[in-house]
């Protein structure tokens, strides 16, 4: 067991946890965010996709001694339902999901699409979230959501 | 009280809390609902505060055991009784999947939510509402015929100042009132005798409503069933064995002493799991027990010939005749022309995204489950069998997991998460790893379709002999799961039908059979080769080939396929109007398949293919470009029209549609579980992959709304014709016939090369 620090959602937070855990599952089980998912643990899905230091990272192949220190934004980091974020809000309008397992993912991953290039195209939007699996099939109301996003911007 | 109930509701569906807890304890709502948690009986179909209360603020609570799987039901069922009851919609709370506060309205499959559980939550708002202006008549001293009601509130027609909302006039008690209710589950008849209202009137349902779950599921506060959390609560994970009765000859237990945090393992019959304190620990210790296991005795077949051999010449446990007039046989001998193909179609994984995922507490005489289960009442008789416990001693509570699209209406992850709770005490969640839900999913069971048909010397259709083969769901209801398996329950019958529509029955043809013949798949050991009921069960197999079929005779009489369609379709309005629809939308320009063969490698085509699923209907049309060096295709557009009846909600049934469209061009492309004697090869996504961003099509729909008609089922018909529409598509652009699903570049490749080759010879 180890004591690692790190920010989340711009809090600094110290867990006391075996140093190979995996971010996600400090995330979730110990910091109580619902936000990254669980989906394959194989860096093959994208479900569990988080930021860290400005770049998205799949939190279910990070060991927490990479976490060490690092500046973690999850999905609750963004926005809430009272407060949501314009990637958020422009999912919202699109009414872009249905399970929705998969968007915390999509979310996150546009979020540092967008951030990097305020205005990409559609083909970049397909590009940046190729290796984010949808299974239920949302894919192109999540392409139009992140188009009216970034035409808000 | 009433609003701890309500409040306990959106703290499920997540305003932030992470930990839930539950228990048998009532609060007022289970009071209202008249819950039979204490009383060990069953809530009474036929007492009104069975379906709905209302609290004094006027909240009205819907309680359901249907359950929104990410389709959207949940909305568009609110829809129906805010319509009905006339109660603003954002002042309706569905409360679904408790099987201590919900009628058994069967599991949530099939497309059949809105079509049967839509009409019987809108009778019983009816009756509700018949009742508020009985006891609105009284005060106000108002004939009922004398009194309208605008958002909840009842007033006297040219006295508005006299009024009473439904709040006030029942807000926090019960109805008290009995009401009709015949037959079971699905096909329950709820309050007939009450008159609905005519849809002519409708404001609420038909319209765009935005769904009630999403904005929290797009933010981290909504909690899915992987996000339960109950206090005292263990992590578990369950090892499996090459089958479900290889056993455990060994189970080193100081593989795992250097991992902190294991408090036990756990072995009943073949189940092996470990229960941890933490996740990771559970994880790991399930991966680093060494478990020797006994040698399976069953061995699958070592490959798809096999398969497919196997499947042709089994004999069937049961034949299910979808059409038979005429005689086909005499028929075909007299024909001018006769054809005949098979077809095949592999395992195909649900895959969900979020795998299985359960939580247990089972105690001495008392379990409580919650899960993201399509069946509350079936995943409660599969707990209480293998516990052994009556029905009533389990409460199942749904929570919303990952799409599921058939999977978990036979729920696995309840059964692991009970065995491991009952070994340890204490409440334990359960959550699959990634290679055991591709591994041991209830798979889509494979399919082999022959057809045979035969033309008159006028080039009109005499015969049409069609035979669906392929395997019965073993996981399935009434059959044990998994766990249950493992611990020794033993399957009592073969198992369920895959189905029989889409065998080409929608055709008006002289001498017609269609057939969907059940293989047997219940091997005393069973496999990872496990069957379940996959989207639109068995129909996208034979819609594929059925469709397929047709254009393979039209083709060779050089007429077009729509046209050619079209003259078996004169008595069959709806499905003509749907044909029409797609292939106007489509732009759709008459001229036989193939189409006249251009130069270079990379060529288009277009094809059609027609579906009922349910009495819902649909054509889909698929634009492709197939690079004939390589045998890629791309699947550019797809044009569908949908007729299913009166529409409830405009853009959710979009949103089913596209997502219909993207899984079924998935399964059309790209999606085999292989396998081979000792068992499922494809573990991961890399080894099983689904259509990603950069492939998926452009989708255009028509939607034709029947506001005359019944609403019916939109979660699944449009996943049937895509496969055909693309298979015909392909054959229009290359002239070769893709006769095996997924159409994979090698396959194309060798259909390219077979047709050429036919062409020289």
């Amino acid at each position: 067991m180890a004591r690692i620090s790190l920010k989340v959602n711009g809090k600094a937070r110290v867990v006391d946890t075996d140093p190979d855990t995996p971010l996600l599952y400090v995330l979730r089980n110990d910091l109580n965010l619902k936000g990254p998912k669980f989906g394959c643990g194989l860096e093959q899905c994208g479900a569990c996709t988080v930021i860290m230091d400005g770049k998205t990272a799949r939190s279910c192949s990070v060991p927490m001694t990479d976490a060490r220190n690092r500046s973690i934004t999850t999905l609750e980091g963004l926005g809430t339902v009272a407060h949501p974020h314009p990637l958020q809000k422009a999912f919202i309008e699109e009414q872009a999901g249905q399970c929705a397992y998969c968007m915390n993912g999509m979310i996150m991953t546009a979020k540092v699409l967008l951030d990097k290039n305020p205005r990409p195209t559609e083909s970049e939007i397909k590009q940046a979230l190729d290796k984010n699996l949808c299974r239920c099939g949302s894919h192109l109301r999540i392409v139009r959501a992140i188009k009216r996003a970034s035409q808000q911007a | 009280m009433l609003d701890n109930s309500l409040s306990r509701r959106r703290f499920l569906k997540g305003t932030g809390a992470l930990v839930v807890s539950f228990s048998f304890s009532g609060t007022l709502s289970e009071a209202l609902a008249q819950s039979m948690a204490s009383s060990n009986s069953e809530l009474d179909p036929t007492s009104l505060d069975s379906w709905l209360a209302v609290a004094q603020d006027g909240t009205v609570t819907v309680f359901t055991s249907k359950v929104d799987l990410g389709t959207g039901i949940e909305t568009a069922l609110a829809q129906m009784v805010a319509e009905e009851l006339d109660v603003p919609f954002n002042r309706i709370r569905m409360e679904q999947g408790d099987t201590t506060k919900s009628i058994d309205q069967a599991s949530t499959v099939g497309s059949r939510t809105i079509e049967r559980a839509g009409p019987q939550l809108r009778q019983a708002a009816a009756a509700a509402r018949e009742e508020l202006l009985k006891l609105a008549s009284k005060r106000l001293g108002a004939p009922v015929e004398n009194l309208t009601v605008t958002d909840s509130v009842v007033s006297v027609v040219g006295n508005p100042s006299k009024k009473v909302s439904y709040g006030n006039l029942i807000g926090g008690k019960r109805f008290n009132v009995k009401i009709t209710a015949t037959g079971t589950g699905w096909d329950m008849k709820v309050a007939p005798e009450v008159k609905a209202k005519d849809p002519k009137s409708y404001k609420v349902v038909g319209t765009s409503v935005p769904r009630v779950e999403l904005p929290p599921k797009l933010t981290g506060e909504f909690t899915y069933t992987q996000d339960v959390r109950i206090p005292g609560m263990l992590h578990g994970r369950v090892v499996r064995p090459p089958v479900v009765t290889s056993k455990p000859a060994n189970i080193d237990e100081s593989s795992i002493k250097q991992i902190p945090g294991v408090v036990k393992i756990v072995q009943e019959g073949s189940f092996v799991g470990v229960v941890a304190k933490t996740e990771w620990a559970a994880i790991r210790a399930a991966e680093a027990l060494k478990v020797t296991w006994s040698e399976p005795a069953t061995k699958l077949p070592a490959n798809p010939d096999a398969l497919y051999a196997y499947l042709k010449n089994t004999k069937s446990f049961r034949d299910q005749v979808a059409a038979n007039k005429g005689n086909p046989d005499s028929a075909l001998a007299q024909a001018a022309k006769t054809f005949e193909a098979s077809y095949r179609w592999p395992f195909q994984l649900h895959g969900m995204i979020g795998p299985s995922c359960a939580v247990a507490d089972v105690g001495k005489n008392r379990a409580t489950v919650w899960t993201g289960t399509q069946g509350p009442f079936r995943t409660r008789q599969a707990v209480a069998d293998l516990l052994g416990f009556k029905e009533q001693q389990v409460r199942v509570i749904y929570v919303e997991g990952s799409g599921s699209y058939g999977r978990l209406s036979t729920d696995d992850a309840p059964e692991d998460a009970a065995v491991l709770s009952r070994a340890v005490g204490k409440p334990v969640r359960v959550q699959w790893m990634r290679e055991d839900e591709h591994g041991w999913e209830p798979k889509g069971p494979a399919q082999l379709e022959m057809a045979r048909a035969g033309v008159d010397a006028q080039g009109k259709v005499v015969a049409w002999d069609f035979m669906d083969r392929g395997f019965p769901w073993t996981a399935a209801q009434g059959m044990p799961l998994l766990a249950s398996r493992q611990v020794g329950l033993k399957p009592a019958a073969q198992g369920s039908s895959n189905g029989s529509q889409s065998g080409g029955e929608i055709y008006a043809f002289e001498n017609q059979k269609v057939v969907a013949a059940l293989i047997p798949w219940v091997h005393p050991d069973e496999t990872p080769l496990r069957t379940s009921n996959l989207r639109a069960p068995g129909q996208l197999a034979r819609c594929f080939a059925s469709e397929s079929f047709i254009d393979e005779i039209a083709s060779e009489l050089r007429v077009d396929p729509v046209q050619f369609r079209l003259r078996y379709l004169s008595n069959n309005k709806r499905a003509t109007e749907a044909l029409l629809a797609a292939t106007k939308k489509a732009e759709w320009k008459e001229r036989p398949s193939p189409a006249p063969a251009p130069s270079g490698a990379v060529v288009i085509g277009r094809g059609v293919a027609l579906s009922d699923r349910a009495g819902t209907l649909c054509a889909a049309v698929a634009d492709v470009e197939v690079d004939k060096s390589v045998g890629s295709v791309r699947v550019k557009r797809i044009t569908i029209s949908h007729d299913c009846g009166l529409i409830v909600n405009p853009d959710g049934l979009k949103n089913q549609i596209e997502g219909n469209i993207i899984q079924g061009v998935s399964r059309a492309l790209m999606e085999e579980v292989k396998f081979d004697a000792r068992g499922v090869k494809n573990l991961d996504w890399d080894s099983y992959p689904i259509l990603t961003f950069v492939d998926v099509p452009e989708v255009d729909i028509v939607l034709i709304n029947r506001p005359e008609m019944q609403p019916l089922g939109g979660g699944e018909p449009s996943i049937v014709p895509i496969a055909g529409a693309i298979a015909n598509a392909i054959f229009d652009a290359t002239g070769a016939r893709l006769r095996e699903a997924p159409f994979t570049p090698a396959r194309v490749l060798a259909a390219v090369k077979a047709a050429a080759g036919s062409q020289k010879g």
